[in-house]
């Protein structure tokens, strides 16, 4: 139960009420994490496709992209690792998972009114979540090892083929978790707020993530108390 | 001037002439899918390096090391005759010593094999590289590196079958054997081909390589070397820089050379599949989510769901939530 509400989910109430969903560090992290996402996948893109290499022009040319890229992966990594820490408990996986999946149809048709009520995240969130961490760790590790500048000589030739393979497909499957995460994101209107200004309308937690709201308000009623 | 130098033995004309290899004799360039086609084709050539004849005077490296103005460090001597120790980026060519016994007679073979660029007819340096002109081949079969064009990723370094390129911590960029490139634009051959006592390295036109290899290896089985036979190998098209070897059963003897070179089934798969596949996976993705977008309305709060929300938060959740296990 503990893990569906975290430190700092806090309620409050006005009009309209509203609840506390990410402290102003984990915001933070989360656009330090897009930025440099973004920018690899510019740069990527640029190193991947021909038609793409126009696009090291954003980054002062095609020396000047390979050379920034790795270091911005850095970035990436580590803040999306401090993230990870914030967040990791609450999108373990629940019984309410396999509820919400099996009625993946409700979910792409917006009928949210047949799903069940869900803790602070849902099986998809949960997946993007999970996705971003597996496909950064194998992004960080086959990057270093075709990190010409510093890490070359570390691996063989034959190592480094398949880690400029492997690269390559994660990057492509981080980019599809990106769109489905951004799209999610604007398609269900008032989230987007929660990573602006670090809250949600109550409403907004009703309808998504009712389970979680009950909480954070069950906890108000025992805060005082104690 | 009109077509590739015959021959690497010839003097030098002194005076001045204008190059003959120029954007127009490009048929491959890296990273670029429109190349125009060549406005003419060159001969064909190559350099033979009959490893029998090799005396291992190192002259070629010398020469290499002149002509292009390198200089590699000076190195330590772990007890090998091979000095540097490696190719680097800026030793382009290396005289590798290896002591074999041969089984079947009980010898010691001392093998030289002079290491370097092979110029491969379908190279893999120039497929795995991502800078559009920094990798160029021409119609004599001379594949290139174009410094100014190279960004210093190393993806030549994976392409390549025979782990020749090296990229520059000065600079950042790649080097190799340019098969004296700017030599043969003039009308001249390699630089080590010219400086060979021996001519154990020897250029010209392919056929005439063929053809001069032909009768070297002729002469090698008459001596007793049955396997004799020329390295060009087919796995990467056949190459612009070609063996004579006495044991060319097996090239690994002759350190490491590749017996069936060909670009990695990793490297094709990196620059082919991958690139269509993760082009439609991508598309895929970008193209739902905007039909989606277009065909469903966005999913937003309702009037209802603020109104239960507020009375939920105005009772503190006097009522009880439901549990989990209910609800499924």
């Amino acid at each position: 139960m503990v893990e569906r509400v975290q430190p700092g989910d806090t309620l409050h109430p006005g009009r309209p009420s509203t609840v506390g969903r990410y402290g102003i560090g984990a915001r933070i992290n989360h656009w330090v994490t897009a930025f440099s996402l973004i920018l690899l996948v510019l740069s990527g893109l640029a190193l991947f496709y021909p038609s793409l290499f126009f696009l090291t022009g954003l980054f002062g040319g095609g020396q000047n992209t390979r050379a920034v890229h790795p270091w911005i992966g850095v970035l990436l990594f580590i803040s999306f690792f401090i993230l990870f820490a914030q967040l990791w408990k609450a999108n373990l996986p629940r019984r309410d998972d396999r509820v919400w999946l099996s009625k993946i149809k409700d979910v792409i048709a917006g009928h949210e009114e047949n799903l069940p009520e869900l803790g602070k995240y849902n099986a998809g969130q949960k997946f993007i979540f999970w996705g971003m961490s597996f496909l950064i760790l194998v992004l960080i590790g086959s990057g270093l090892l075709i990190w010409e500048q510093y890490f070359a000589p570390y691996s063989s030739i034959p190592t480094r083929r398949v880690a400029v393979l492997v690269h390559a497909i994660a990057a492509v499957l981080i980019i599809c978790v990106f769109i489905l995460h951004v799209y999610a994101a604007f398609w269900t209107r008032g989230t987007l707020r929660a990573m602006t200004r670090g809250s949600v309308t109550a409403g907004w937690a009703w309808r998504h993530h009712r389970k979680w709201l009950r909480e954070i308000v069950g906890q108000r009623k025992i805060g005082p108390a104690e | 001037m009109s077509d590739s130098p015959r021959t690497a033995v010839s003097n030098p004309p002194v005076q001045p002439m204008a190059s003959n290899l120029g954007q127009g004799d490009l048929i491959r360039r890296s990273a670029t899918d429109e190349l125009p086609p060549p406005q003419r084709q060159l001969t064909p050539v190559a350099k033979l390096i009959d490893v029998s004849k090799c005396i291992g005077c190192k002259a070629c490296q010398s020469a290499c090391v002149e002509w292009n103005d390198t200089t590699p460090a000076v190195g330590e001597n772990v007890g090998a005759y091979t000095n540097p120790h490696d190719l680097t980026e800026n030793m382009f060519t290396l005289m590798r010593f290896t002591e074999w016994v041969n089984p079947s007679t009980d010898n010691l073979e001392w093998l030289i094999r002079k290491d370097g660029c092979m110029h491969c007819a379908d190279p893999g340096c120039l497929k795995a590289c991502p800078a559009p002109g920094a990798i160029v081949q021409y119609t004599n079969g001379i594949v290139d590196f174009i410094h100014e064009n190279c960004i210093g990723c190393g993806y030549c370094v994976k392409g390549c079958p025979f782990n020749i390129p090296r990229i520059s911590k000065a600079d950042h960029r790649a080097y190799k054997c340019t098969l004296c490139s700017d030599r043969v634009a003039v009308g001249q051959g390699p630089a080590c081909a010219k400086a060979c006592p021996t001519q154990a390295i020897v250029f010209g036109t392919k056929e005439d390589m063929k053809r001069h290899a032909e009768g070297r290896i002729a002469d090698l089985k008459s001596r007793g070397y049955a396997n004799a036979g020329l390295y060009d190998p087919p796995g990467v098209g056949g190459t612009h820089v070609m063996y004579v070897l006495h044991h060319n059963d097996q090239p690994h003897i002759y350190a490491g050379l590749p017996d069936d070179p060909k670009i990695s089934a990793v490297v094709q798969t990196w620059k082919g599949l991958t690139k269509y596949v993760g082009l439609a996976a991508m598309g895929f993705m970008a193209a739902g989510s905007l039909i989606h977008g277009v065909f469903t309305r966005p999913n937003r709060v309702s009037r209802e769901d603020e109104e239960n929300a507020e009375k939920l938060v105005k009772t503190g959740g006097a009522e009880p939530p439901p549990p989990a296990e209910e609800r499924a």
